[in-house]
Formats: structure tokens, C-alpha cells, sequence
């Protein structure tokens, strides 16, 4: 407990708030590596996902992929591409966007999946383009379910984001891996405490938008 | 692949560490959810709390786990029985929604008939909700079996041996190969686990594969079918065993 309470002064002493390398700068990058790599991620999953979802093909691959997926290693993938591409950008992003396609897709194409198929039949029915099915019916009534597939990337990356800092990126992990090469717990664990908040409240922020993305009159999924 | 092979022993150590560190917190999640989801579910805003809970639980990331759970546990960072409590934690996360929802699923006009039938609260919990909520329970344990083994290596970054140090050793010395082959012992482990969770699956549960009972919808007395699904599915416990 005495351990908590160092950690908690070091998080209370405002001059490690500001600077370069203070813990405002190293939020933000936190913030900024998690939000490009999932926005990536994103361009790349939610189109495919959407488009298997909407068409019934490729699903088993989808799944397959997605659960292939869960069993990498995020620290493998992170070190490894840090060993090929060295110190920059490309390798944190690329294990980020590697990791953060799986629950995007799955969100995409059960999203669409979810929604009744009397529903779009009748969409259908009336002379909707399958695109206009897509865009007007599927996607809105499917939107919570597509959210939190982004809520289930952010969470995956913030975590691999923090991994990234023992490769030599910024990001609140820093903390974690300087007090850990110098012995510091106190650190450590205030290091872990700001990213555990980070993603607690990212979490809870996604949740929120998932609830308030369902439409209203729709059964809730 | 020379280093692979100038290192099979280390390889074999690594590995065997790692799946010492796997079973644990796979076999404790299992056996804690089910019991947790079963008293959560007898009120509705038990469930759905300790659904919400878990669901935050997941999302904190597992290397702050392993730091600050020493200060409640009073090990070391290292210790393995950090390692397992903090990955039993995240199991269970998995697991314990998973299993509420599974036991939900077992109709409650298929309990009703049980009862009708004679069986006691405690065997109709084991003989009849347990094996029909059986196959969604399998699939959320390769859930959390193959998220566990990959979680594991998060521990290498502390220095606990497992397939993750091989990460940080290769990635400071330089080696490919070791960080290749560790990425690839880990998802073959988990891979592995998956297909022996599946194959367990088959064979304690044969009426996994089509829910044929459960789809049947041209039963002409919704009660005769229920009463029918209950006795075949104590017929069926007594065929598994």
C-alpha cells in the first residue's frame, strides 16, 4: 500500500504533467498512435466486413481470420516488425493495424448479420438498391454493433500502444519500461494506473456512443 | 533456422513454462464462471452487472494488470502466481458472460419439465442445464483458452520465462529467428489447445454438433416437447457418461 501512495504522489507532482516527456505529451501520443492505427484499420476491415455481411460471402474465412488472429502475440508482433523496420512509425503502426482488423471486421459483418432478414426483404421489396440496403438499412440498425467492434480495436490497440514503448515509441507505456529498467515500482505502477484509466474511459465513452447510436423504435440487438 | 536448431532445448524450456502458466488460469476460469453465472443469473440485475463488470475487466490492458496486482497479492512482479491470478482475472472476463448466457439459454419450459419430472434443484442443475448450455460453454472456453496462451508472453516482458522472453531476448540481441519461432510456438500452442478443447467438446458432449432439439418447431403440443426435450436430454447425460 505504501508503494500505492508513492505512485500516487508521483502522478500528483505537477511538474511530471508538462514537458516534452511529460505525461500530458505522452497521453497524446498514446491517443494519437491508437486513434491512426484503428482508423487505418478501419479503412481497411469495415468495407470487407460490410461487404461479407451484406453478401453472406466469405464468412468462414472472416471467422477463421478473426479467430486465427486472437492466438498472435501482440509483444511477437510488435518486436519482430521493430526488429525489421527499426526505430519510426511503420512497425508500431503496422502490428496496430494487424491487431485492431479482427474485431473491426467481425463487428462490421456481424453488425450487418444481426439485422433481421425479413427487414431487408422488405427494403428490398420496395425498390432499394442493395446499396441504399446498405447504406439506409443495415448499416443504421447494425451501428452498435459496428461501434463496439471499434470499441473492442481501441481497447486491443491502447494495450499494444503501450507495448510499443519498450520498441522505443512514445505513449504512456514509457512510464511502465523506464521505471521498470531502473527499478522504479512507484512509477511503474503510476505508468499502469494512467493507462488502465486511458482505456477504462475509452471504453466507457465507446459504450456510451453504442447506446446512442441505436435507433430509435429498433429492437435492441 | 540454425539458430532454431542450436536452441531446441531452450525452445522445449520455454515452451514447457508456458503452457505450466496456460492450464491454471484456463481450468480456473472455467470452473469459477460457471458457478459465478449460475448465482448471478437468479436475479436480472445481478447478471447484468456482473456482465458489465467483466466487460470493463477485459478492457484493462494485461501489463498494468501484472504490475499492480502484486500490491494486493504480495508477491513479486515476477512470481508465477501473479501471472496466473491476473490471467484468471481476464478468463474469467471472458468466461463468466459467455457462461450466463449459455445457461439463459436453456429454456426454462425444458427446466419447468424436469421438475415435473422428480428431479431435485441440484440434479437438474447437473443432468439437464448443465450438459444442454454444454456446447456454448466449450465454445467459450477455446475463447478463453487461446486469448490465455497468447497473454501469457506479456509476462516475458518482466523477465518471467515463458515464449514471451524470447521476444525480448531476440529483439535486443537481434535474433529473427528466436522472436519467428516464439510467435509461432504461441499460436501452435494455442491452436493445439483449441483442437483438444473441440475434441473434448465432441466426445463428453455428442449432441453438440446440430441443436436438433432445440430447432424443432412443428411439435404439435409445445408441452409433449419440452417434456420430450428434457427426458432426451437426461438420456443423453446418461449416455455421456
Amino acid at each position: 500500500m505504501n508503494q500505492l501512495l508513492l505512485a500516487l504522489q508521483w502522478l500528483a507532482d505537477p511538474a511530471r504533467w508538462s514537458g516534452p516527456t511529460g505525461i500530458g505529451v505522452r497521453l497524446l501520443e498514446h491517443l494519437a498512435y491508437t486513434a491512426l492505427g484503428v482508423a487505418i484499420a478501419a479503412a481497411i476491415a469495415i468495407p470487407i466486413g460490410l461487404l461479407v455481411g451484406h453478401t453472406r460471402r466469405g464468412r468462414g474465412l472472416a471467422v477463421t481470420l478473426s479467430g486465427a488472429a486472437r492466438a498472435l502475440p501482440t509483444l511477437g508482433l510488435v518486436t519482430l516488425f521493430g526488429l525489421w523496420f527499426g526505430i519510426g512509425l511503420t512497425a508500431p503502426i503496422l502490428a496496430f493495424v494487424i491487431l485492431a482488423i479482427p474485431s473491426l471486421l467481425a463487428g462490421a459483418y456481424s453488425a450487418v448479420e444481426a439485422v433481421d432478414s425479413q427487414t431487408v426483404d422488405a427494403a428490398r421489396a420496395q425498390g432499394m438498391t442493395e446499396w441504399q440496403i446498405l447504406t439506409r438499412v443495415e448499416v443504421p440498425l447494425g451501428l452498435p454493433l459496428l461501434i463496439s467492434g471499434v470499441r473492442l480495436a481501441s481497447v486491443q490497440v491502447i494495450s499494444t500502444v503501450m507495448l510499443a514503448a519498450y520498441i522505443g515509441n512514445g505513449g504512456l507505456g514509457r512510464f511502465i519500461f523506464l521505471g521498470l529498467n531502473i527499478q522504479d515500482y512507484p512509477q511503474m505502477l503510476a505508468g499502469s494506473i494512467l493507462v488502465v484509466a486511458l482505456a477504462l474511459v475509452i471504453d466507457l465513452a465507446l459504450r456510451l456512443l453504442e447506446r446512442v447510436a441505436a435507433p430509435r423504435g429498433a429492437a435492441r440487438a | 533456422m540454425s539458430w532454431v536448431l542450436a536452441n531446441l532445448d531452450l525452445l522445449a524450456s520455454r515452451l514447457g513454462a508456458h503452457l505450466l502458466q496456460s492450464l491454471p488460469p484456463i481450468l480456473l476460469a472455467f470452473v469459477l464462471a460457471v458457478p459465478i453465472a449460475k448465482l448471478a443469473s437468479a436475479r436480472g440485475w445481478l447478471r447484468s452487472s456482473v456482465t458489465t463488470t467483466a466487460g470493463l475487466l477485459y478492457a484493462i490492458p494485461s501489463l498494468p494488470l501484472f504490475i499492480v496486482l502484486p500490491i494486493i497479492l504480495g508477491t513479486s512482479i515476477r512470481s508465477p502466481l501473479n501471472i496466473v491470478v491476473a490471467l484468471t482475472i481476464y478468463g474469467l472476463a471472458l468466461m463468466i458472460p459467455t457462461a450466463a448466457e449459455a445457461l439463459r439459454a436453456v429454456r426454462g419450459a425444458t427446466l419447468d419439465s424436469a421438475t415435473a419430472q422428480g428431479f431435485t434443484p441440484w440434479a437438474r442443475f447437473w443432468q439437464v442445464e448443465l450438459p444442454l448450455a454444454g456446447p456454448a460453454l466449450v465454445a467459450g472456453l477455446r475463447v478463453v483458452a487461446v486469448s490465455t496462451v497468447s497473454l501469457v508472453t506479456v509476462g516475458g516482458v518482466l523477465g518471467v520465462p515463458n515464449l514471451g522472453l524470447l521476444f525480448i531476448d531476440g529483439f535486443q540481441r537481434g535474433i529473427t529467428a528466436e522472436i519467428l519461432s516464439g510467435i509461432l510456438l504461441t499460436a501452435a500452442l494455442a491452436l493445439l489447445l483449441d483442437a483438444l478443447i473441440v475434441l473434448a467438446g465432441r466426445l463428453l458432449l455428442p449432441w453438440s454438433r446440430p441443436a436438433r432439439t432445440a430447432k424443432v418447431r412443428t411439435a404439435p403440443r409445445a408441452g409433449q416437447q419440452t417434456a420430450q426435450t428434457a427426458h432426451q436430454a437426461a438420456q443423453q447425460t446418461g449416455e455421456a457418461r
